[in-house]
């Protein structure tokens, strides 16, 4: 097993898509002048965001939708609310985190990274394993239930109550979330024939437009670890390596409580462990601005999602493929 | 040619922000507006630039408005009441209009 899981993680460490990530990061802490202008990371985000969520619903149109997918939805919300708890306690054991950023940092936790879906989805169409089409849609349900949480712990601490009904309406109609339901109903309403109609633009360069998000998201996460010397202690780090695994273990076993396949319950394991870095943020910045943004973003982006990306996906599969066989 | 006083008031919050912002500059009755990218800087929460964010979270805009002097006091407390707590810079100059009727 040992063997299969150094070939794997090889395998994984030497795609484009890693790749495209080690580079951005060596060139930032290089302090190159390597940029992406901010239009064309949207540019790239929404193209990326709209062919993952169609795809997904064109899977879901290809094979139906059952009462398993309400399910897991189900259990999306409940680990993405979850999550945040745990995170929390593992904070204040593992760092000397105030309360305001240990809830802010937690909250992170319980949310997902599409893109650490999207490479997980990779790594199994590279294996030959199939998986649920609608994990898209769980991905989807995953986003907003951690901010909640993470809310909850600040008020439960005895801070003042930070949601109203402007921050709610702008979590749940992010433009994040809108384009990947949309684009994933989308699908769904048009199913094989619509993806025969744009396959060309959705399906084939995916790849290379995520290698360059990637590689953008390298200079982003490099600039972040760049300036967060003094700001990431080594408990902190800890936390961003120990975190994700945990979070995996749970959604493990949530997965195999839901029946799903290998290459599901990858996935589920994959969005258990990943750490927010678009919607959760913004939502921290509206309603608990005294969090330290520098802590929060350099942990998921910085710490967090190269883990995930480099060593957690061969890891996560192995347990999933040690577990269910396969 | 003839000028008016007015007062320029520049705000610089984070993006995620700008809503919010826009929406108390309007409360307090001054309709016109303009809002402007922000490349990039450096601050008491250390350096930053918008190239590449793939989150809105770590952006900035500055929201410039002209008003009569008369309107600044009521623009002023709107507008504390949503920056108070963000990270920002509220700045207020004079300055000189031609067409006083429109602001």
């Amino acid at each position: 097993m040992m063997d299969g899981l150094l070939t794997l993680a090889i395998d994984n460490l030497s795609s484009p898509l890693i790749l495209s990530f080690v580079l951005g990061v060596g060139a930032a802490l290089a302090r190159s002048d390597l940029t992406f202008p901010e239009a064309a990371a949207k540019a790239l985000s929404i193209y990326l965001l709209f062919a993952i969520g169609f795809k997904g619903g064109v899977s879901v149109a290809d094979h139906g939708a059952d009462l398993s997918l309400g399910a897991a939805i189900l259990a999306g919300v409940a680990l993405s609310a979850a999550l945040p708890l745990i995170a929390f306690g593992l904070l204040k054991v593992l760092t000397r985190l105030d309360r305001t950023n240990a809830a802010a940092v937690a909250g992170h936790y319980g949310s997902i990274s599409i893109v650490t879906f999207v490479a997980g989805t990779s790594v199994l169409e590279g294996q030959g394993i199939p998986y649920e089409g609608y994990m898209v849609a769980v991905a989807e349900a995953m986003e907003a239930p951690a901010i909640l949480s993470a809310l909850w712990l600040l008020s439960a601490g005895g801070g003042e109550k930070r949601m109203d009904g402007h921050l709610w309406r702008e979590i749940m109609l992010n433009g994040s979330i809108v384009l990947l339901v949309g684009a994933f109903a989308i699908g769904m309403i048009t199913g094989k024939d619509g993806l025969a109609e744009i396959e060309s633009f959705i399906v084939s360069p995916f790849k290379g437009a995520l290698c360059l998000f990637l590689l953008d998201m390298g200079l982003v996460a490099g600039r972040g670890i760049r300036q967060s010397r003094g700001v990431i202690t080594p408990g902190l780090l800890l936390f961003g390596v120990v975190m994700p695994p945990i979070g995996a273990a749970i959604g493990l076993t949530a997965a195999l409580a839901l029946g799903l396949s290998t290459g599901g319950v990858l996935l589920l394991m994959v969005l258990s462990a990943s750490a927010s870095y678009i919607a959760v943020p913004a939502a921290m910045r509206v309603a608990v601005p005294e969090a330290d943004a520098g802590i929060y973003l350099t942990l998921s982006l910085g710490v967090t999602f190269p883990f995930n990306l480099t060593l957690g996906l061969p890891l996560y599969l192995a347990a999933a493929q040690a577990v269910i066989g396969g | 040619m003839e000028t008016h006083d007015a007062k320029r008031v520049a705000i610089i919050v984070e993006t995620p922000m700008q809503r919010r912002l826009t929406q108390a500059i309007e409360d307090s009755g001054v309709t016109g507006y303009t809002i402007l990218p922000v490349i990039g800087g450096s601050g008491r929460s250390g350096a930053w630039t918008a190239e590449g964010q793939v989150s809105r979270a770590g952006g900035m805009v500055q929201v410039i408005c002209v008003i009569r002097p008369d309107r600044l006091d009521d623009l002023l407390k709107h507008v504390f009441d949503v920056v108070e707590r963000h990270i920002g810079v509220v700045t207020v100059s004079d300055c000189q209009v031609l067409r006083a009727e429109r602001f």
